[in-house]
């Protein structure tokens, strides 16, 4: 992470058990050993009243131990994109009580954060760790699209074609960080591309 | 940078007993305009002029915010309090003149919850009948629980039924009615809002149940002005004007500064607000703090008081005032 | 006797100017030689006949070409109005605020009659005649917040108040110094506020949340801002900044007097009494560094101050370019003569 940043850049914390009788997990990759490193410390039967719906790497790493922690629910999906019908499904019919717990990489934290703040979800109550790739969502000022794991600084725009700087600056509403042109004053300049975010 | 509220010049239109203990109140512009627009939750600060005592003692605004030609409070007689909802009950009558602050709201809706649901305890109605009627003019989805000891002390609760019907749930204390709280926190939608005004007791056993049924404290609003209590007299050292008062047993601190002329700035008078919040420069003695804003480590460490609701007990207290 | 509104553009030809009457009456921001941040919050009251305070919600000479500008960036990215779903209230708090202060500043231009909830708002200058109905949104062409902004000048943020913060859920932006509405909507205060250097360092932030959160009804607050643009341009969005970034390029010492611009935001702070939110106008004033100049202090001053700037914020500011161009050109009037106390002219 960053040494230096600013105020509006997501700090992610270490899943902690929350009160409460609802528990749901949503994790991706490496977000799995956060909610194994918390099982550790959960007590006994948390597990009964929890619902984990998880996206492996392609080689499926983690599941097993994932089902080992028997929770009520647990739902495998390919992608985010994939398990967003069941997600919103889930939070149209849950109860205050629910506690929320988001773990992986910063794009699935950010997605899965987006669908329950618009379900009524404070962002300050939702528990969230960081896991593996730092690559970036970001949103391109200018012409609004969306660029997925952008891993260098700066970036090209997928959409429209423009050197953006990848801010620290983020939105909780557009699960992203804000890039702007990185040589909109003189396009004659051209810095060089490199890796930022691994 | 100062703050506070603006003052408004009002004169008592009416006054209705409602129940044995509760009268409302009912203020107009003394130049016959429009009070100022509030929203549901504001109270008003009413100063009572008692001889050569000024008691200023903040009241929930319980008339619709959509209606500002007057403004209406409750009062509930306490016959062992410092006596001005006494003076409020004998001695304001239709006519008398009086200043009240703009409203101020310390308790506000969330609006963006799906659902407010609302839990009120015996005069801790008073805010709700102002957002109950806010809501009810945007559509807006609400429940209320209401708490009384009889049907009798049920004060608008009749009211309450007639405009809202089964949105209103009522529990009388005599009849060993009693709110099942814990199933009534684990049916409510996701994006549910909680209100919670009454006794202390009450706000604090909704507020500890919700934690453990892993309501997150965002979506769950309490307002509780304590009402200063009485107490032993004690002297106190003004350090910044250089002054030397001593607080009467029925009078707060806070009063007692402004008896001598020094005026903080103050918005609840109910230790909520933080606006009077003092710092000590030195103290031999312990402190009774009853305010709602202060940490507890604040508390501990003896270098703040809130003089609206807290209290002295010692030889010497000197202040930064 | 009403103002003359001006015909004028803030594009393309650019052809704003002030009038030497507005040129008076331009709220310099600096009251000394240097500048840094600071907590310059205080309370918004009337001020003297001839200057921007002498009504609290300012109407001048620019409106007409203003509002005329706003409908252009509007059509072309409608983004830049937005309301989150629980603003409704507050949008129709403001469009109490600015109809009552406007009528009150500007009878002659505008006028409020309100019976009951029904309400008639007749805007002479842009030939709006509109009887409604208080609180129902469909019997306005637009929502609230962004029929009565249409005909206000100025950006407007409003703040819903929860939890301790400010969180920025709704506004009308077009004329912003390099921020995205867009982007930062939803955000809290501090978020924001987020990639201003410095001013975080200093408790800044903290200090004015803490005043903020507490402004009461009927006393409103108000601050200066400032900052420099290149051409007479309202919309300088991030949106936009690669159409608008190349003029910081076009800088010279023969043209800096017509091309560089002063901006200066006065920015005030209202409760808002049926929402309990705060709206933040932030009303943009531009003027031409020939115009300033006229006035010999302000250029004095002006040459101390950007010469002085630390880097950081020269660089937030956007100013890295062309300021050794714009400090040679300043100093030129600076006589190193003492410069009185104050913001306004000798």
């Amino acid at each position: 992470m960053a040494a230096k940043s600013i105020i509006s850049r997501p700090v992610y914390g270490t899943l902690s058990p929350q009160p409460g009788k609802h528990h749901l997990f949503i994790a991706d990759a490496e977000g799995a050993l956060a909610i194994s490193d918390m099982a550790a410390r959960a007590p006994a039967g948390f597990f009964e009243g929890a619902e984990i719906v998880y996206i492996p790497d392609p080689g499926g790493k983690h599941v097993a131990a994932l089902e080992a922690l028997k929770p009520a629910q647990f739902h495998q999906a390919p992608s985010f994109a994939s398990l967003l019908p069941r997600l919103k499904q889930t939070l149209s019919n849950a109860h205050m009580g629910l506690r929320l717990y988001l773990a992986g990489t910063e794009g699935l934290i950010g997605q899965a954060m987006q669908v329950a703040l618009e379900a009524g979800i404070d962002h300050t109550s939702m528990q969230t760790e960081h896991r593996g790739s730092l690559a970036r969502r970001m949103q391109c000022v200018h012409c609004k699209g969306i660029t997925e794991n952008v891993t260098t600084q700066p970036a090209i725009c997928a959409h429209c074609g423009l050197l953006l700087l990848v801010r620290d600056h983020y939105s909780r509403r557009l699960a992203a960080f804000q890039g702007v042109c990185i040589n909109a004053e003189d396009r004659s300049e051209m810095p060089p591309i490199e890796e930022a975010f691994p | 940078m100062s703050t506070g509220t603006t003052k408004l010049d009002v004169v008592v239109s009416d006054v209705v007993p409602v129940n044995e203990l509760v009268t409302r109140f009912h203020f107009r512009r003394r130049d016959g305009e429009l009070l100022p627009t509030f929203s549901g939750g504001a109270h008003v600060v009413v100063e009572m002029r008692d001889g050569d005592r000024t008691r200023l003692n903040p009241y929930s605004l319980m008339g619709s915010p959509l209606d500002t030609r007057e403004y209406t409070i409750s009062v509930r007689r306490d016959d062992v309090g410092r006596g001005g909802s006494l003076f409020m009950h004998r001695s304001v009558k239709a006519g008398l003149e009086m200043v009240i602050s703009y409203p101020v709201n310390l308790f506000s809706l969330d609006l963006r919850a799906k659902k407010h649901l609302m839990l009120a305890g015996g005069i801790g109605i008073t805010p709700f009948m102002a957002q109950t009627a806010q809501l009810a003019g945007e559509g807006g989805n609400f429940e209320l629980h209401y708490t009384c000891r009889t049907a009798s002390l049920g004060t608008y609760a009749d009211l309450l039924r007639e405009r809202y019907d089964r949105r209103i749930r009522l529990y009388h204390d005599d009849l060993d009615e009693r709110i099942e709280l814990d199933r009534l926190l684990s049916t409510q939608p996701l994006g549910t809002h909680l209100y919670v005004c009454g006794p202390a007791g009450m706000i604090n056993w909704v507020r500890d149940r919700a934690a453990s049924l892993g309501w997150p404290p965002e979506a769950v609003h309490f307002e509780h002005f304590a009402a200063p209590q009485p107490g032993l007299p004690f002297d106190v050292t003004l350090a910044v004007s250089g002054k030397t008062i001593r607080v009467g047993e029925q009078q707060s601190l806070l009063e007692a500064i402004e008896a001598a002329g020094v005026d903080p700035p103050y918005l609840c008078r109910g230790g909520v607000c933080g606006q009077c919040e003092t710092n000590v420069i030195s103290y031999d003695g312990k402190f009774i703090h009853n305010d709602h804003w202060l940490s507890e480590e604040d508390h501990r460490s003896g270098w703040k008081i809130m003089p609206c609701v807290s209290r002295f007990e010692g030889k010497s207290l000197v202040l930064e005032r | 006797m009403g103002i003359t509104f001006r015909k004028e553009t803030f594009r393309d030809d650019f052809t704003f100017r002030n009038s030497p009457e507005h040129i008076r009456r331009f709220p310099f921001p600096f009251h000394e030689d240097a500048y840094m941040y600071a907590v310059n919050i205080e309370p918004h009251v009337i001020g003297p006949k001839g200057s921007v305070l002498e009504n609290l919600i300012d109407v001048d000479e620019h409106y007409v070409a203003e509002m005329q500008d706003r409908a252009l960036v509007l059509a072309e990215d409608p983004l830049r109005c937005q309301s989150l779903p629980h603003m409704t209230l507050a949008g129709w708090d403001l469009l109490e605020l600015l109809m009552e202060q406007q009528a009150l500043g500007y009878p002659e231009h505008f006028t409020l009659e309100r019976d009951g909830d029904r309400w008639r708002w007749i805007n002479r200058p842009l030939g709006i005649d509109d009887t409604f109905t208080f609180g129902d949104t469909s019997t306005l062409p637009y929502g609230p917040m962004e029929y009565i902004t249409r005909q206000s000048q100025g950006d407007f943020c409003i703040l819903d108040q929860r939890d301790g913060n400010l969180w920025m859920d709704a506004g009308m932006v077009t004329t912003q110094a390099d921020w995205s509405l867009d982007f930062d909507i939803g955000m809290n205060f501090f978020e924001w506020h987020a990639p201003v250097p410095l001013a975080h360092e200093k408790g800044i932030f903290v200090r004015a949340l803490k005043f903020l959160t507490n402004i009461q009804q009927g006393k409103p607050a108000r601050r200066l801002n400032w900052t420099m643009t290149v051409n007479p341009r309202l919309d300088t969005s991030p949106e936009n900044y690669h159409k608008w970034g190349p003029d910081r390029t076009t800088v010279t010492p023969e043209n800096v007097g017509d091309k560089v611009h002063l901006r200066v935001e006065l920015q005030s702070f209202w409760r808002l009494p049926r929402s309990n939110g705060i709206v933040f106008p932030i009303r943009c004033y531009l003027i031409k560094m020939d115009e300033l100049v006229t006035q010999p202090k302000w250029a004095r001053r002006l040459h101390r101050v950007i010469r002085d700037l630390p880097e950081e914020l020269a660089t937030y500011k956007g100013l890295t370019r062309y300021r050794p161009t714009l400090v040679e050109w300043l100093s030129k009037l600076d006589d190193g003569s003492a410069t009185s106390s104050g913001f306004g002219p000798d």
